[in-house]
């Protein structure tokens, strides 16, 4: 568990957050000028805040009341910057192994697991300036990693790469994640990234937490979606696989108490999966529809309608085990005549359901 | 000589200079630059003055640890020492400001101490600095004429550099040959030490080169 209570003023930025990140990924979203770099900075020890306390697992790594301030060496957070600062003048290898050797009493995990995790075996003898961005950042993880962590920072990772190098990472990056039993704090201004790769969100705002909680609930507390993205906006839910239908290519999945079917063969029975609901895809009937080509329909309750300006209504349905999102007109909110309580049945399409 | 001992020594001057903070931080930065403006002779006189036989630190070191520096070669190679000290830690400190702190940041959030950091990344990314700083006192040192002669006068065989050496040679009726002799290694061992250093700096900064 990572504790931050802090306030720093630097100029006429202040930055005063509070929160508590369990082991799993916490993601901190932002724009930039959000204090996000701040935070990062003093989380790190790089940074000194004015007033406060953080604390990792009961020990306390800053406290003002205190006089506590361990320097960024004694923190044992192994962070993951943006621009991946490699060493230039040492090998892959060698970078690997910069922080483990010089905390030989750590327990870090297995170097060549990592190795293979990261699939950077073949580049251990190069130097960082001959590596793509994604390599570069696939050591700079493993690097973090191997200097026997208590906590991961993750500072933007994926912003200096484009789309491609992107997608080529986060697969590295959803698996590590997995397997390290430490709080990892993923700082972006990407919200597909934190949707992936996140169960809890922090939202930023001018130094401000604006909203922090599980991470759908925390979008949906931040009115996140805007008018520009709505249509794409939607909701990630955590399945798991429950049988396969190999003659026609679909996989069934437990979703609380319901089976969702999904295109394609997504993974064993028992293996968790990540899905994705847009909020567009997803209709809303009072009677479960007869003869229809909908192969999922989950009985739910509405939890709540939002009326923007447009046309556009957003009503949450608790389907139990998840909160999906539709996004339908106000004229069909109020010809169903949506309100909190009301029973429903969310309709999705099983082309529309997707791996997030 | 002269090049080696002082390489430490300025290391540590262009360090301070470079990254800490202290009172008196612009009274060090002009006492080490002094050599370079003041007319060598006075350095020299500074010098004999002070680490002469007589002069405080002469006799306290002679008294201690039986070294003398007047009029022997050590007292050469102090003066050489001293006259190309400002050019070394101009070169260090440059390229130690150049050496990119985020990098630094890195290595303490990994657990390297202060120490750590110095050796395993601010020293070897700002090697080329080093280099280039000690050829330039290097070659400082090769002609160094004022403060020697002053300090250690021209003794043949002890205190007597190259250019002490050309000098009195063509002050000597028919030396001309031998000074011309000499003129040609004075260049030989500058342009030598000029292109090893180059070349050496070349390889170190592609290597480094992120």
């Amino acid at each position: 568990m990572l504790e931050v209570d802090i306030r720093r003023r630097a100029g006429d930025f202040s930055l005063d957050v509070a929160f508590a990140a369990p082991v799993g990924v916490t993601a901190v979203l932002g724009r930039s000028g959000s204090g996000k770099s701040t935070l990062v900075a003093a989380v790190a020890g790089l940074a000194r805040p004015d007033l406060g306390r953080i604390a990792l697992d009961q020990t306390a790594l800053f406290d003002s009341a205190a006089g506590v301030n361990l320097p960024a060496r004694k923190r044992r957070i192994g962070i993951v910057f943006q621009e991946s600062r490699l060493f230039p003048h040492l090998s892959v290898r060698s970078n690997l192994l910069f922080g483990r050797r010089r905390r030989r009493d750590a327990t870090s995990p297995d170097l060549d697991q990592v190795i293979e995790t990261l699939g950077i075996g073949h580049l251990l003898s190069r130097r960082p300036r001959s590596l793509s961005g994604g390599e570069k950042q696939r050591v700079a993880i493993g690097r973090a990693l191997l200097s026997g962590p208590r906590a991961l920072l993750f500072d933007e990772p994926l912003a200096a790469l484009d789309a491609e190098r992107k997608a080529e990472i986060l697969p590295f990056l959803e698996a590590l994640i997995q397997e390290v039993a430490l709080p990892v704090l993923y700082v972006t201004h990407a919200l597909e990234e934190a949707r992936r790769l996140a169960r809890g969100l922090i939202v930023l705002e001018s130094g401000r937490i604006v909203a922090a909680g599980a991470i759908e609930e925390a979008v949906a507390a931040a009115g996140l979606a805007t008018a520009g993205d709505r249509l794409l906006d939607g909701v990630t839910v955590d399945a798991v696989v429950a049988e396969l239908d190999e003659r026609y290519g679909l996989t069934g999945l437990a979703l609380g108490g319901h089976r969702v079917w999904a295109p394609g063969l997504i993974g064993a029975p028992g293996a968790p999966a990540r899905l994705r609901f847009l909020a567009r895809d997803v209709a809303v009937a009072l009677d479960p529809p007869q003869r229809s080509s909908v192969r999922n329909v989950l009985p739910g309750v509405v939890r709540g309608v939002k009326r923007g300006d447009g046309p556009y209504a957003s009503v949450s349905i608790d389907v139990g085990g998840a909160v999906l999102r539709a996004e339908i007109t106000r004229r069909a909110a109020a010809e169903l005549d949506l309100a909190p309580g009301r029973v429903v049945y969310a309709l999705v399409k099983s082309v529309a359901v997707s791996r997030a | 000589m002269a090049t080696v001992a002082s390489l430490p020594v300025a290391v540590l001057v262009a360090l301070a200079l470079a990254r800490g903070r202290f009172p008196g931080k612009t009274l060090l930065d002009g006492v080490v630059h002094l050599p370079l403006v003041l007319p060598p002779v006075v350095t020299g006189y500074l010098l004999l003055i002070g680490f002469g036989r007589r002069g405080p630190i002469g006799e306290a070191l002679e008294a201690c640890c039986g070294v003398v520096f007047s009029f022997r070669w050590t007292g050469a190679a102090l003066a050489a020492a001293i006259m190309g000290f400002p050019l070394m830690v101009r070169a260090i400190r440059l390229s130690l400001e150049a050496v990119d702190r985020r990098l630094e940041d890195a290595a303490a959030t990994l657990g390297a101490g202060r120490a750590g950091v110095l050796f395993a990344v601010t020293l070897p990314l700002a090697l080329p600095g080093l280099l280039a700083g000690a050829v330039l006192a290097f070659a400082k040192a090769l002609g160094e004429f004022g403060a020697t002669i002053t300090f250690v006068s021209n003794i043949p065989g002890e205190t007597r550099t190259l250019p002490a050496a050309i000098y009195t040679l063509t002050q000597t009726p028919g030396g001309d040959a031998a000074a011309g002799k000499l003129v040609l290694i004075a260049i030989a061992l500058s342009l030598a030490a000029l292109i090893a250093s180059e070349l050496l700096a070349r390889r170190l900064s592609s290597r480094i080169a992120g």
